[in-house]
């Protein structure tokens, strides 16, 4: 072997070299292209979060039109077909493009501060899911516009509903977009994922060691782990049904040899750990808000970190609980009915340990601090109805009536919504640098928190005495009426409680009313709130050297030995990363040969006007794989900041 | 050599608490991951293999269609570019470009031997006269074999097609003279994959192929 050694070129001139490929927009940028190229996690997360706030309004108008139609025996508000493709899009929309975003557009914005660092481990990465999560909501939608209409096949997509007869007949392509946008909307979750836990792992300030780690910081470990175990199941669910559809596959067509039962078991492998990927974030933020507002240490901060750990593990090994009317054989359903009961112990903990916390404390009862009780109180109802359904006989008689539809929405409403609400108004004054109003939030708490009992409460009793769900409408006689006048009164209540929620959050940036927050205003507890609200572009102007896992109130309340300290700056300065067009394109170059692939099936069922064979979709891919290229190639670039000394 | 080294890397990869770069610890949750959409691909094959073995009385004998002299060359092919590709990444680490061209070279062109035979696996099978299997029929008759086995056979050969064109652009990159130990880290990242890749196929060739002559 020949050693022709290498010629080393020195590092400024690489850099040089690497941003002339392609022109960056410099760092002084404003307007559209700011946040077009913008790679700063708090950014990103802002725009997360503003997404999936228009999705969750969305998706609540699909809900009050569900309601609406079931207010009275035999309404004709929706067709048959359009109230199922209600129902499935509420569904879709609420799981995949409000709460998970939602829960995503806090790690973004919240993780990186708790744990000191400048920003995420891959920040281009991160603005590529953040337009992967866009482009899929948009392809989920466009499908009200495709033949046929949206998918009516509920949110879990059950063969033989997605059965292609259906296209023949109906010219149904609704299951189409529905498979693409979810995979598209994977793979944002799964890039997110990747690199929340490259970032916790690995670029935790000094001494921030793992038991110094926030709880909220903690949950985004584990939901990230989650993500990146649960959601193959589901991408590889989705290919055998998109090739089913596209190429002809047997996977899950019954007559030509497929088991439609399989689509249940891989959708639920996925399903069950996917419920604790929407609520552990919730539990995390909560686990912030209540040991502030209760001036007292989290009680049990290893168990609690534990039993989330355990819940996470558990969560893969319940999955056949939603199918225990399926006939799997008695042992199995008796296993994974043990299971389930057994899962409630870790959840039952945290709760045990939130209660500790506030015992005994001085509490105050500010909006999250609100929402956060609300969220004990209402998860521990849904709770206790999941831990009758592990029953199995039992389960017999919940399956597919209300009672069910009132579990679900206790824990997610009840429990992951108000979470992620407690979030926004315990986190937005460091976002905006404004206090929210604290009579406006406690106005949408309380008429969210009424809302949504009387929306929901009455469907445990509707469901005992028999109203099945995803029912378009019910006969008279039943005595179902009440009921769901009730919850449909109630279901308004709920909507203006979020809208005026959402419209505080949305216009709190601009509001010139509110008062100025200062650092911490809550007198807080961990990282973030040693920084200026708004924080900085670069976050922390020194990295901080951490002592204590309370960091933020031993800084101003501990002994000096706890107190961080700061490193010094540096000759170098603050290194930012430089802004990126590449995850944009490479975006947009995913939509456009989604779309391609769509559109393409679209004109083989009917005369669409589009009439593009597999052009278009190569076109996206080749400029999907452009942006990739011109994305290695541009290397992470960078500048360098020169904060003043006293500056943070 | 080392000091200059040092440097280079220093301004890329900025210390990381665990010590670990962090584009090594994204592959190894990138695998974990591709474990899990692996092990779901190959339970279905593995839950569909025989109890749709006969759809409407139309048998299928595997063995009849299989080359398996083919499939274990191929085998020992794709092993053996894992071979090149470690050799290639400690070249990298010792500053050695000449080797490091020629053991990427190598891991590419078995890479693309794998494929090739892949490939005429396929259309071998879907012609094979009289035992025509495709995704969706065995002997013109509807079937869920050809279903499991080419996407799941199929995904594998996706994920080795990706890694050859990532070899192919270090290939090309190596030629531009700006390929230096700094890039050893993200080189040793595409060999992790490559290996991971390969050990998937030592997974898949026993349960897919070897199976059906055992069981
Ligand atoms: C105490 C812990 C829990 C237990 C024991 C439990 C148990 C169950 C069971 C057995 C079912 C199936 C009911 C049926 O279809 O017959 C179910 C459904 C469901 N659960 Fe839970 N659950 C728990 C917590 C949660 C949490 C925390 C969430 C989400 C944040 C959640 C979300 C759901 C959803 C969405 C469904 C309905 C799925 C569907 O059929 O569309 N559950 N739960
Ligand atoms: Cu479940």
């Amino acid at each position: 072997m020949s050693t022709e050694s290498l010629k080393y070129l020195n590092p400024e001139s690489q850099t040089d070299l690497k941003t002339k490929v392609f022109p960056r927009p410099g760092q002084n940028t404003t307007g559209v292209i700011n946040w077009l190229t913008t790679i700063d996690h708090k950014k990103i997360g802002v725009m997360y979060g503003m997404a999936a706030l228009f999705f969750l309004i969305l998706g609540g108008v699909e809900a009050l039109l569900i309601r609406s139609q079931l207010w009275n025996h035999n309404m004709d508000i929706l067709s048959n077909r359009e109230y199922n493709q209600m129902f499935t899009m509420h569904g879709t929309t609420m799981v995949f493009l409000v709460i998970m975003p939602l829960s995503a557009a806090f790690f973004n914005f919240i993780m990186p501060l708790q744990i000191g660092a400048r920003d995420v481990a891959f920040p281009r990465i991160n603005t590529l899911s953040l337009w992967c999560f866009i482009a899929g909501g948009l392809i989920l939608n466009l499908s009200w516009i495709c033949t046929g209409g949206s998918p009516a096949i509920g949110w879990f997509g059950y063969a033989p509903l997605t059965d292609t007869r259906f296209a023949e007949v109906l010219g149904d392509m609704g299951p189409d977009f529905w498979i693409f946008s979810l995979q598209i909307l994977g793979l944002a979750s799964l890039l997110a994922s990747f690199n929340f836990i490259t970032t916790i792992i690995n670029m935790r300030a000094p001494g921030m060691t793992m038991m110094r780690l926030p709880v909220f910081t903690w949950m985004t470990l584990i939901v990230s782990f989650l993500i990146i175990l649960a959601f193959p199941a589901i991408t590889i669910a989705l290919v055998e049904l998109m090739f089913d559809r596209t190429y002809g596959t047997n996977f899950y067509d019954f007559l030509e040899g497929g088991k439609p039962h399989l689509w249940q078991h891989l959708f639920w492998i996925f399903g069950h750990p996917e419920v604790y990927i929407l609520i552990l974030p919730a539990m995390g933020i909560i686990s912030e808000i209540i040991p502030v507002f209760s001036r007292k240490p989290l009680f049990g901060y290893g168990l609690i970190i534990f039993s989330g750990a355990i819940i996470g593990f558990m969560g893969f090994a319940v999955w056949s609980h939603h199918m225990f009317t399926t006939g799997m054989g008695i042992v199995a359903t008796s296993a994974f009915s043990i299971l389930t009961m057994l899962i409630a112990i870790p959840t039952g903990v945290k709760i045990f340990n939130w209660i500790g916390t506030m015992w005994g404390g001085r509490i105050r009862f500010d909006t999250p601090m609100l929402f956060a009780l609300g969220f004990i109180t209402m998860f521990m109802v849904g709770g206790f109805t999941g831990i009758m359904h592990s029953s199995v006989p039992i389960d017999a008689q919940h399956q597919d009536s209300y009672f069910v539809v009132a579990h679900f929405h206790y824990v997610l409403i009840g429990g992951a919504l108000f979470g992620l609400f407690a979030g926004f108004y315990f986190w937005l004054p460091k976002l905006t640098g404004k206090i929210l109003s604290e009579k406006l939030g406690k106005f949408v708490f309380t008429l969210m928190f009424l809302g949504f009992n009387l929306t929901f409460f009455p469907m445990h009793y509707l469901g005992m005495i028999g109203q099945p769900r995803r029912t378009h409408s019910y006969n008279e006689g039943h005595g179902f009426e009440t009921w769901n006048q009730i919850a449909t009164v109630g279901a308004f209540i709920l909507g203006v409680g979020i809208a005026v929620g959402v419209y505080q959050f949305v216009t709190a940036a601009f509001n010139k009313k509110l008062k100025p927050a200062g650092k911490n205003p809550w007198d807080a507890r961990t990282l973030e709130w040693t920084l200026s609200s708004p924080v900085k572009e670069y976050n922390f102007a020194r990295t901080p050297i951490i002592k204590s896992r309370d960091q933020a109130w031993e800084n101003n309340y501990g002994d000096k030995d706890k107190h961080s300290e700061k490193e010094p700056l540096g000759d170098h300065g603050v290194h930012m990363p430089d802004r990126s067009w590449c995850p944009l394109i490479s975006g947009i170059g995913l939509f456009v040969f989604v779309l391609g692939m769509l559109f393409r099936k679209t004109i083989e069922v009917s005369d669409n006007f589009l009439a593009t064979p597999y052009e278009v979709a190569i076109g996206g891919c080749s400029v999907f794989i452009l942006g990739i290229i011109m994305w290695s190639l541009e290397g992470p670039g960078g500048y360098h900041l020169f904060p003043k000394e006293n500056e943070e | 050599m080392s000091e200059a080294a040092a440097h280079a890397i220093d301004h890329h990869e900025p210390e990381t608490s665990t010590g670990i770069p962090n584009k090594k610890v994204l592959m190894w949750a990138f695998l974990g991951s591709d474990c899990m959409f692996f092990g779901t691909l190959i339970s279905t094959h593995l839950i569909y293999r025989k109890i749709s073995a006969t759809v409407g009385g139309n048998f299928l004998d595997i063995r009849e269609i299989f080359d398996i002299e083919l499939t274990s060359f191929s085998t020992f092919i794709l092993l053996a570019s894992s071979l090149f590709m470690a050799l290639a990444v400690s070249a990298i680490h010792k500053g050695n470009l000449t080797s490091t061209r020629w053991m990427l070279f190598g891991t590419i062109v078995f890479g693309a031997i794998f494929l090739g035979c892949q490939v005429y696996e396929f259309t071998h099978f879907v012609h094979a006269a009289g035992n025509e299997l495709t995704l969706s029929s065995y002997r013109g008759e509807p079937h869920v074999f050809g279903s499991t086995f080419y996407v799941l056979t199929g995904t594998h050969g996706t994920h080795v097609a990706i890694g050859v064109f990532w070899l192919i652009g270090w290939l090309i990159y190596s030629f531009t003279g700006k390929m230096s130990t700094a890039d050893a880290m993200d080189i040793e990242c595409c060999g992790l994959y490559w290996h991971f890749v390969d050990i998937v196929w030592i997974l898949i060739f026993p349960v897919v192929y070897l199976m059906e002559y055992a069981f």
